[in-house]
């Protein structure tokens, strides 16, 4: 009896959290993986078991594939620019500098603002004529364009906003494992003569590696789950160009109340993202020299 | 991943959570009633103030506005709230989701509801343009109430600047090229500073498109909403058209125009002449710095615009008393007076004849003739594109127009895919 009360209380003290997690995650997935099977049910039409009949559908479904492609893009060019970038701003502000703390505020700024207003405010930069990218140009005589209206530079500007809002984010995580770095390594490295980017290719970046593995992991995340800013920058458009898949979801099950074909493009994405997270916990996690 | 779900886990359930709070404690004749907000302004404080009013002569009938975002927010909402079992009894949706709220089995015909003669001569009192987007199957599904069209604005200083008559817009497409090219302004190092000519194309572009495709007597689809003809000539021709204006006549910015600046690339005057909707009416007049004058859109083969906006629905999920009590709620806010109230507060065109005869509207009118245009022009409009699965036949075209006016595709090739597609989405239908 005495050996059973420890293990109690401590069930007791998770299950809450774990109460929600089932609520909110678990049980979610599971229906999702089951209605993917299912029709989608229409009036008085209930759903009837179809079979793998809407993942065939997602194979002849041109936006799906396109949407696909958009997001591998957007991945591809969001997170490594993001990690670079936090990584030069970690190192920047770690200095002893004059007004270090404002300059670490200003940084960090766009992540306190929240998605919708940032997508807004670039909104008003990206605008033709008037917007501020295009004021700029102007001193220099170029003509107006339209960033967000034309099929070369749509998702590229979704990118640069997405880069912008998520490498503060990451400089935090970035800046405290700055700090946890002994000094005397430093020292160490001056006596002997290193330079500063020897240092930091050799010493400073692979102490840095697992808190690269965790932005990381929060950056393939983000890549597939930050879809706000689509959805007031561009819905899409023009012609899909900007269509990601989160955003496609939305647009399946929430604007043509498509829920059967909704949940099979939902185990796709939640395909995609288990496939990668397996990938960087069992093979990247390895390499990964940890104090 | 597991975060998406619970993020759309929460928002729904923080969905049924709000409409059971609004609809929860609801009595026999209780009404919840969604409203999206599509205009500027303090529509808000407009619809509380009639709600108010209509409680103060309906004392048994509790009614309470709900706003719920954008037209689309709205539709998701309300679906939400119909398969959580919690559905609102009353709404203002887009004239246009009429099929797919029939599709969801969510909506009573007023047919059904009306008894006595006098309800049956309210529903014939609209003007016959906006119960086009309302009848299908020779019943009635939705009551008119914030309804609009696209009209052409123009910018009268800017046509006195270029040795035009301020006082002539263009009448015919033709005259729109012609001028457009006198308005088209540029700088020492051939950069565009005004344009002639601007017609957004973000969002939902088929809207604007069915003016072109109208004025060349062209439709879209057909009546039962079960067939669309995106791959016609007129229409290509009329696609056609609109390209050439950028990328032939260059007297309209390149590539995809954004619906939401475009009143203020007006103001701005970066654009001389813009189409958008008469809701935008107020807007443009409290904040255009300079004269401006509203006309019909300019005609091909003839005069055409869609119309546009939103109806009254009455949900299936509701009592008998609490449908008795919608329906007079519908009845009282479309009344001529309150009508014509409605109009002049946000620029929607007034739904039926009789509001344009009251004094407040004559009144209204005979200081700031704008608001007739509109009205005139609904003698030439037709239905807004609306058909079964509406929203995704409705993206179809509008990616073939986006993908036309980016230059990715031939006006052509574009609407042979667009059409391709949406018939592939409406074969259940046949």
């Amino acid at each position: 009896m005495k050996s059973f009360r420890p293990a109690i209380h401590g069930w007791l003290l998770l299950l809450p959290a774990a109460a929600f997690l089932a609520l909110f995650t678990h049980y979610p997935a599971v229906a999702t993986f089951w209605h993917s099977f299912f029709s989608t049910p229409k009036g008085n039409r209930p759903a009837r078991f179809v079979g793998l009949m809407q993942y065939e559908t997602m194979l002849d479904d041109p936006i799906f594939w396109i949407a696909l492609g958009n997001n591998l893009v957007f991945a591809a060019a969001t997170i490594p620019l993001s990690i670079v970038l936090a990584i030069v701003m970690a190192l920047w502000v770690n200095e002893k500098i004059a007004g270090r703390g404002l300059l670490r505020l200003a940084y960090f700024t766009p992540t306190m603002l929240p998605m919708i207003a940032v997508a807004n405010i670039w909104l008003f930069f990206y605008t033709p004529d008037y917007g501020l990218l295009d004021q700029i140009r102007g001193l220099f005589g170029l003509p107006a364009w339209n960033w967000l209206g034309s099929r070369d530079t749509a998702l590229m500007c979704l990118i640069v906003v997405t880069v912008w809002k998520e490498a503060g984010f990451f400089m935090i995580f970035y800046l405290a494992a700055l700090q946890q770095i002994p000094p005397d390594l430093g020292e160490a490295a001056s006596i002997e003569g290193a330079g500063r980017w020897y240092f930091f290719r050799r010493v400073t970046f692979p102490l840095l590696m697992p808190t690269t593995l965790f932005v990381l992991i929060n950056a393939v995340i983000n890549a597939f789950r930050l879809v706000d800013h689509v959805v007031v920058m561009t819905r899409g458009g023009p012609d899909n160009t900007t269509s990601l898949l989160l955003f496609y979801i939305y647009e399946v099950g929430f604007k043509f109340w498509d829920i059967g074909y909704a949940a099979s493009l939902t185990m796709v994405l939640l395909a995609v993202l288990g496939l990668v997270a397996c990938l960087q916990f069992f093979y990247l996690d390895r390499r990964i020299h940890y104090q | 991943m597991s975060d998406l779900k619970q993020r759309l886990a929460v928002a729904v359930a923080g969905l049924c959570l709000a409409a059971g709070l609004g609809s929860g404690s609801a009595g026999a004749a209780d009404l919840s009633f969604y409203y999206p907000v599509a205009v500027g302004g303090p529509i808000t404080k407009i619809i509380d103030g009639m709600a108010a009013e209509f409680e103060k002569a309906n004392p048994t009938i509790k009614v309470k506005p709900i706003y719920s975002g954008s037209y689309q927010d709205t539709i998701t909402k309300v679906l939400t709230a119909i398969k959580g079992g919690d559905a609102p009894q009353l709404s203002v949706i887009l004239a246009v989701d009429m099929f797919t709220l029939i599709d969801e089995d969510a909506i009573v015909p007023f047919d059904d509801l009306v008894k006595t003669d006098a309800d049956k001569a309210w529903m014939k009192g609209f003007y016959p343009g906006f119960l086009e987007n309302s009848q299908t199957g020779g019943k009635t599904w939705g009551i008119p109430f914030q309804r609009s069209t696209v009209v052409m604005y123009w910018n009268k200083e800017l046509f006195k600047e270029a040795g035009l008559n301020p006082e002539k817009p263009p009448q015919n497409w033709a005259e729109l090229v012609e001028m457009g090219k006198k308005l088209t302004k540029r700088d020492a190092g051939g950069n565009v500073t005004t344009w002639g000519v601007q017609v957004p194309s973000s969002g939902f572009p088929y809207w604007l498109f069915q003016g072109f495709t109208t004025q060349n007597n062209a439709i879209l689809m057909n009546t039962a909403g079960t067939e669309v003809f995106f791959d016609k000539p007129g229409v290509i021709e009329a696609l056609q058209y609109w390209v050439d204006l950028s990328q032939k006549h260059k007297i309209h910015p390149p590539g995809i125009v954004e619906w939401g600046t475009t009143p203020k690339d007006f103001f701005e005057r970066k654009a001389a002449v813009i189409w958008t909707t008469t809701g935008n009416l107020t807007n443009i007049k409290a904040n255009a710095k300079f004269p401006f004058g509203v006309a019909m859109l300019p005609e091909n083969k003839r005069r055409g615009s869609p119309t546009g906006g939103g109806n009254f629905y009455i949900f299936k999920k509701s009592t008998p008393e609490q449908r008795e009590a919608a329906l007079k709620f519908v009845k009282f806010m479309t009344e001529p007076k309150r009508a014509a109230e409605w109009a002049i507060a946000t620029g929607y065109v007034a739904v039926s004849p009789a509001a344009w005869e009251t004094p407040e509207m004559k009144k209204y009118v005979a200081e700031f003739a704008a608001p007739l245009v509109a009205r005139d022009q609904l003698q030439h409009a037709v239905a807004e594109l609306s058909t079964h699965e509406n929203q995704r036949v409705t993206k179809a075209l509008n990616d073939g127009l986006q993908a036309a006016l980016t230059g990715a595709k031939t006006p052509e090739q574009a609407m042979k895919d667009a059409q391709k597609e949406a018939e592939r989405i409406l074969k259940p239908f046949k």
